[in-house]
């Protein structure tokens, strides 16, 4: 197989969110999660789940990735129900979680060697073109704990693309990182998103952010988790963070968002 | 190069007190031999051969027992950390066994296996495998979750997890209970050389222990000095290479 093949993989996948409850119970307290949350997302569309923390949009995203199974409801990946984790549907975390018994491509060609029917020559070239796409081809070497935190958070996106997956998943995946170096992985992510599209879910709790990125914006609310509002973000792209227009939008939400935590201390 | 010169001033300094001390007569020269004569037994000892058949005899038995253990403990750290009945069992067997000073295991092993290489090699493995138990299954336990999450949702499973995720991860607490057990297998050997007399092999603890039968002070000194330099050496050769690849890797342990 070669690596234009390789790389042209399977489409982006739609998602299916059907009426999807979580309870998380400990001996002091049952917390509800979710509460009948149902979303559709269609093939290759960017969406953010926004909202106050504790108002399950990461348990949300879990529960697409397979780590946690819902107590009522399904998720549906084109047409098959997700019950396990598995390489069509990668996530990146909030740490990047990347095993620093590896150097920086190991990393980046952990998930590619548990994808079968690839050479390790093959997986190799891979790897090198992700790490290139993100911009760190010179660092392959590397070990982990000499990467700065931006630097850590792209090669933890190189490991999520390499396997070619059909949806990606971030868990507020720049919340650690400074401002300068955000800006900097906005444009990037959306550069790589048109150069490789893919379904992807993205969970923060920074409005512009979502804005900046999303075609959709979902607006969760808290106790128990629920969806509030959903906003179509139709800005051309690629978007800077800083524009008015964009601004404005965020505006929006940030007030939708306020109303809805009416009463509760805000963030 | 200047930390090897202070390093080296400072052991010369250590030799050139115990000199002095025994100059002074303060001990009967039967008590606190002088450097010279503990130097003159080692060396005479080494011509001989008896220091490195010794040597030989100890570091094997060493050798095997360590790493019997290490085969038998390991597997079970990582069972004991995986399955609630075997931390229930094994677990609390090896908390509780890791306790028991190695030197009780010596009657025990005579009366067993009589008094054979057999005997020397139980005490050893008794001595590591539990305490390489309890690190294993503490490594285990201690691996920041993410690490096994992000493995899962990349489809890691099963074999390939244990063997490319959870043991690596917990590489630098095995490498921390790997040297506790080998602490633990050289001190139950030396305990066991010294009370146990053998006719398969002549170890150091033994040489100790004829010199202490032979009143021979520096014979004495000179085995303990020749014991301490085996334990640093296993420790420069097995584990600071580990550990400096550990520190690489992790990047801990900069200064």
């Amino acid at each position: 197989m070669s690596l234009q093949e390789e790389l042209i993989g399977p489409p982006p996948a739609k998602l299916i969110v059907d009426n999807v409850s979580k309870w998380f119970r400990t001996t002091r307290q049952t917390v509800h999660a979710l509460d009948s949350v149902s979303l559709s997302i269609a093939e290759g569309e960017f969406v953010c789940l926004v909202g106050p923390s504790g108002c399950g949009k990461s348990t949300l995203l879990d529960i697409i990735s397979g780590l946690e199974v819902p107590d009522e409801g399904t998720v549906v990946a084109d047409n098959e129900p997700v019950l396990n984790p598995g390489r069509h549907r990668l996530v990146m975390f909030q740490e990047s979680a990347l095993f620093p018994w590896l150097d920086v491509i190991g990393n980046v060609m952990f998930g590619l060697k548990l994808k079968p029917g690839l050479r390790h020559k093959e997986r190799l070239e891979v790897a090198k073109f992700f790490l290139q796409l993100v911009g760190l081809e010179k660092f392959s070497a590397a070990h982990v704990h000499e990467l700065s935190g931006g630097m850590k958070q792209r090669v933890a996106l190189a490991r999520a693309l390499a396997p070619n997956p059909r949806v990606l998943l971030m868990d507020e995946p720049f919340a650690a990182l400074d401002a300068l170096t955000r800006e900097q992985l906005y444009s990037d992510i959306q550069r790589i998103w048109q150069k490789r599209r893919k379904t992807i879910v993205f969970v923060t709790h920074n409005v512009r952010e979502a804005v900046c990125l999303a075609d959709r914006v979902i607006l969760f609310s808290r106790n128990p988790g629920r969806i509030r509002e959903q906003f179509d973000i139709p800005l051309p792209r690629p978007r800077d963070i800083n524009s008015i227009e964009l601004a404005e939008y965020a505006g929006t939400i940030t007030r939708a968002l306020k109303g809805h935590s009416d009463g509760e201390v805000a963030e | 190069m200047r930390r090897t010169l202070l390093a080296t001033l400072f052991f010369v300094m250590l030799v050139a007190i115990w000199h002095f001390v025994v100059r002074a007569n303060i001990w009967s020269p039967v008590l606190l031999p002088s450097p010279r004569s503990v130097g003159e037994y080692l060396l005479g000892a080494a011509r001989d051969g008896t220091l490195l058949e010794a040597t030989g005899v100890t570091v094997r038995r060493l050798l095997i027992g360590y790493f019997i253990g290490i085969a038998i403990g390991l597997p079970l750290g990582l069972f004991t950390s995986a399955s609630k009945f075997m931390e229930d069992t094994i677990g609390v067997l090896a908390l509780g066994l890791q306790t028991l000073p190695s030197v009780c295991w010596i009657p025990l092993a005579l009366l067993w296996f009589g008094q054979t290489e057999s005997a020397m090699l139980f005490v050893v493995i008794m001595g590591t495998v539990w305490s390489v138990v309890i690190a294993t299954d503490t490594g285990v336990r201690n691996i920041p979750p993410i690490y096994a999450r992000a493995a899962r949702t990349m489809g890691s499973r099963g074999l390939h997890k244990w063997t490319k995720v959870i043991l690596p991860a917990s590489l630098p607490y095995l490498v921390s209970g790997m040297k506790q057990g080998w602490a633990f297998a050289w001190r139950s050997l030396m305990a066991a050389e010294i009370y146990v007399t053998i006719l398969t092999g002549f170890g150091l603890g033994h040489l100790l222990h004829y010199g202490r039968e032979l009143n021979a002070m520096d014979q004495v000194i000179g085995v303990m000095l020749v014991i301490v330099l085996i334990g640093l050496l296993t420790d420069k050769i097995l584990f600071a290479p580990i550990e400096r690849f550990l520190h690489r890797r992790w990047g801990t342990g900069l200064r």
